[in-house]
C-alpha cells in the first residue's frame, strides 16, 4: 500500500502541473452559443461566450445577420426615396430617425425648415424617444423577471402609437419628414391628444417605477452588474443614455444643439455607477425630461407653413403642382432626378433614443448621394458589450443586453 | 476651440503631412498623408487643449477614379470642447493598406473592420479584421462602385438551395 502511494506521489513529482492548468485538461473552459434565434437578445444579435463554469471570461458579439444593405440603396435613389428606408433602422423610433435623416439633407441642401415645423419634428422625436424607452423599460424588466410593467409598458405605447396616426396617418414606419418640413401639418385633435398623453403619463410612469424601484429582484439583478467605467466607455465610443450613465454627460441636444432645444428648457440626466441600475435611471429620467420638452413645444408652437418653400430642394405644394407651369416642372425634376445639392460632404448627427445617429453625405452634385454613411448608435454600444460582460455569470447576460437597449435593424443597417 | 487654432496646432507640429484642409457648412476637413495617420490621431488624442478623445465613427468612400480611389474617413469628437472634426486619408486602390488607429481609440475596431468588409481597404496592425456584416468567405466588396446593386448571382449560396438539387439528384 504505502509502496503504491509513493509512486503516485512520485509520479505527481514529475508532473508539470503548471503546464496542465493552463491547457485545462479537465474541461472547465467552454464555448457556447447564443443567438442569433434567441428571445433575449432583442433581434438578431448573436454572441459567442467563453465560459468558466457560470462564468463569462470572454465574448464575442457577431453582426449581420440584419444587414440589408442600406448605404448601397441609398447610393442608388434620390435624396427623398430614401426617407421610407430609414424607418426600417431603428425601428423602435421612426419619426426621429426620419428627423435625423433630413436634418442631414437640410444641411447639404443649406435650407431650413420653418420655425412650425422644427417645432413639431421636436414634438414627435421626443414621443418617439418615450415610446423607445418605453418598450426598452418592457422588455428589459420582462428579462429580468417583472412581466406587469411590460403589460403597462405596452399599454403607453399604445397610446404614442395612436397619437402617431392622428399627426402623420400611420402608426409606425411613419415617414413623416420632408426635405425642408413634415408631411403635414399637426392638428388640433393630435394637439390635444398629445397634451392628454403627457398630462397622465408622468402618473402611470411613477407606477411603473414603484414595481421596479424597491423591488428586491430587481435591484439585485442589475445593481452592480454589467459595469464598464468611464475610461473604457469613451475609448471604446459608447454612446446615448449609456454612456451618460457612466458619467459622461454628451447630449447632442446640448452640446450641438440641433432644430429649436437652444430654446428649450430641460436637464440631462447623468448617472455615475456604469451598471445596468444606472442606465436604468438615466432612461427613466430622460422619459420625464420629455415630457418636460413636449409641453414647451406645445406652448410654444407657432403657426405658420410646416414645409420650406425651396423649388430646388424639395417638392411645391400638390395643389401649386397641378395649377402652374412652373410648380410642374420642378416637381418633375425632384421626382425623376432629385434636388440640385452642392458639390460637398456633411455630416449631421441627432440624439436618438439609443445615441448619436448620424448621416454622412458624399454629394457629387447629383440628385443622388455618392455616398451614404449612417453611425449607427447600437453599433457603438454593442462594441462595448464584452468589456460589460466579462467576468459576470452568464444569467447577467440577458440583464446586460437588455441593459444597452440595441437595435439590430440599426446596428446591421 | 476655433478651428483657426486647431489648424495651427496641427501645422506646426505636422508640415508637410496635412495634405490640404477645407471647410463646408462649417465643418472642418483634415487630409492627412495615409502614413501619418496613426501620428496624427494619437496627437489630436493626447494634446491636452485639442483632446478629441471620442472617436466617433470611420468610414471609406469610393470616388471611383483612377488616383487615389478610396478615402477613408475618421470622424472625431472632443468631449472637452464640444468639438467635431473630420480626418481623412486617401488610399491609391494599388496599395489598399491603411494603418490602424485601434492602438489610439478601442473603438475603431469595429468600425476598420466594416471598412474593411464594405471596401477592401486593409488596415495593419488591426487586432481582428474579419468581416464584419458579409459572410466570412464572400469574395466581394458590395460598397465599391463597381459592385452592382443587385449583387453578383451565385456569390451567396441561398438557403434551401441544397435540398433542391439532392431531389434533382
Amino acid at each position: 500500500m504505502e509502496e503504491k502511494i509513493e509512486k503516485i506521489v512520485e509520479s505527481l513529482g514529475k508532473k508539470n502541473i503548471q503546464a496542465e492548468f493552463k491547457e485545462d485538461p479537465l474541461g472547465t473552459e467552454m464555448i457556447l452559443n447564443v443567438g442569433p434565434q434567441h428571445p433575449a437578445t432583442h433581434g438578431v444579435l448573436r454572441l459567442v461566450l467563453k465560459l468558466d463554469g457560470e462564468y463569462i471570461v470572454d465574448a464575442v458579439p457577431e453582426l449581420g445577420y440584419l444587414h440589408r444593405g442600406k448605404e448601397k440603396i441609398a447610393e442608388n435613389m434620390t435624396f427623398l426615396e430614401f426617407l421610407p428606408h430609414t424607418d426600417r433602422m431603428d425601428y423602435l423610433a421612426p419619426l426621429s430617425n426620419n428627423t435625423a435623416y433630413m436634418l442631414a439633407v437640410e444641411k447639404l441642401f443649406g435650407i431650413e425648415a420653418p420655425k412650425r415645423a422644427q417645432y413639431i419634428r421636436v414634438i414627435v422625436s421626443e414621443l418617439s424617444r418615450i415610446a423607445s424607452h418605453l418598450v426598452w423599460l418592457g422588455t428589459f424588466a420582462m428579462d429580468v423577471g417583472a412581466l406587469t410593467v411590460f403589460m403597462w409598458c405596452f399599454r403607453e405605447r399604445e397610446k404614442i402609437l395612436s397619437i402617431f396616426d392622428l399627426v402623420t396617418g400611420v402608426r409606425f414606419t411613419t415617414s413623416y419628414a420632408r426635405i425642408g418640413g413634415v408631411a403635414q401639418d399637426i392638428t388640433d385633435e393630435a394637439i390635444h391628444a398629445i397634451r392628454e398623453f403627457i398630462d397622465n403619463f408622468p402618473k402611470e410612469l411613477a407606477q411603473m417605477e414603484k414595481l421596479l424601484n424597491k423591488n428586491r429582484i430587481f435591484i439585485e439583478r442589475t445593481d452592480g452588474i454589467g459595469v464598464i467605467t468611464k475610461e473604457q466607455a469613451i475609448d471604446i465610443g459608447l454612446t446615448g443614455p449609456n454612456l451618460r450613465a457612466v458619467g459622461v454627460p454628451r447630449d447632442l441636444r446640448k452640446d450641438e444643439p440641433y432644430l429649436v432645444y437652444n430654446e428649450l428648457d430641460f436637464d440631462i440626466p447623468v448617472y455615475e455607477e456604469g451598471d445596468c441600475l444606472a442606465r436604468y435611471y438615466v432612461r427613466l429620467d430622460e422619459m420625464r425630461e420629455s415630457v418636460k420638452i413636449i409641453r414647451q413645444c406645445i406652448e410654444k408652437l407657432p403657426s405658420g407653413p410646416v414645409k420650406a418653400d425651396e423649388p430646388k430642394a424639395t417638392h411645391p405644394k400638390k395643389e401649386r403642382i397641378y395649377t402652374k407651369m412652373e410648380e410642374l416642372i420642378h416637381d418633375f425634376i425632384l421626382t425623376n432626378f432629385g434636388g440640385t445639392p452642392p458639390v460637398g460632404e456633411v455630416y449631421h448627427a441627432v440624439e436618438n433614443p439609443k445615441g448619436e445617429l448620424g448621416f454622412y453625405i458624399v454629394s457629387d452634385g447629383t440628385g443622388y448621394p455618392w455616398r451614404l454613411k449612417v453611425k449607427s448608435p447600437s453599433f457603438a454600444n454593442i462594441q462595448a458589450l464584452p468589456l460589460m460582460l466579462k467576468g459576470y455569470m452568464i444569467a447577467d447576460l440577458v440583464a446586460i443586453i437588455g441593459s444597452i437597449d440595441p437595435v439590430m435593424g440599426e446596428a446591421d443597417k | 476651440m476655433t478651428k483657426d487654432k486647431i489648424l495651427e496646432k496641427l501645422t506646426n507640429f505636422f508640415k508637410e503631412d496635412i495634405v490640404e484642409f477645407s471647410e463646408f457648412r462649417g465643418e472642418l476637413t483634415i487630409v492627412v498623408k495615409k502614413e501619418k495617420i496613426v501620428e496624427v490621431c494619437k496627437f489630436l488624442k493626447e494634446d491636452p487643449d485639442l483632446s478629441f478623445d471620442y472617436l466617433v465613427d470611420i468610414c471609406g468612400v469610393d470616388y471611383y477614379r483612377e488616383k487615389d480611389r478610396f478615402a477613408v474617413v475618421y470622424n472625431l469628437w472632443s468631449l472637452k470642447n464640444k468639438f467635431r472634426l473630420r480626418l481623412k486619408v486617401y488610399v491609391d486602390e494599388s496599395d489598399l493598406v491603411v494603418p490602424s488607429v485601434t492602438s489610439v481609440w478601442s473603438a475603431a475596431n469595429w468600425h476598420e473592420r466594416e471598412t474593411f468588409d464594405m471596401f477592401g481597404i486593409k488596415f495593419s496592425g488591426h487586432p481582428d479584421l474579419r468581416r464584419i456584416y458579409m459572410p466570412e468567405d464572400f469574395e466581394y466588396y458590395p460598397l465599391r462602385k463597381d459592385f452592382p446593386l443587385q449583387g453578383i448571382p451565385g456569390s451567396i449560396p441561398l438557403p434551401g438551395r441544397e435540398k433542391v438539387k439532392i431531389q434533382q439528384g
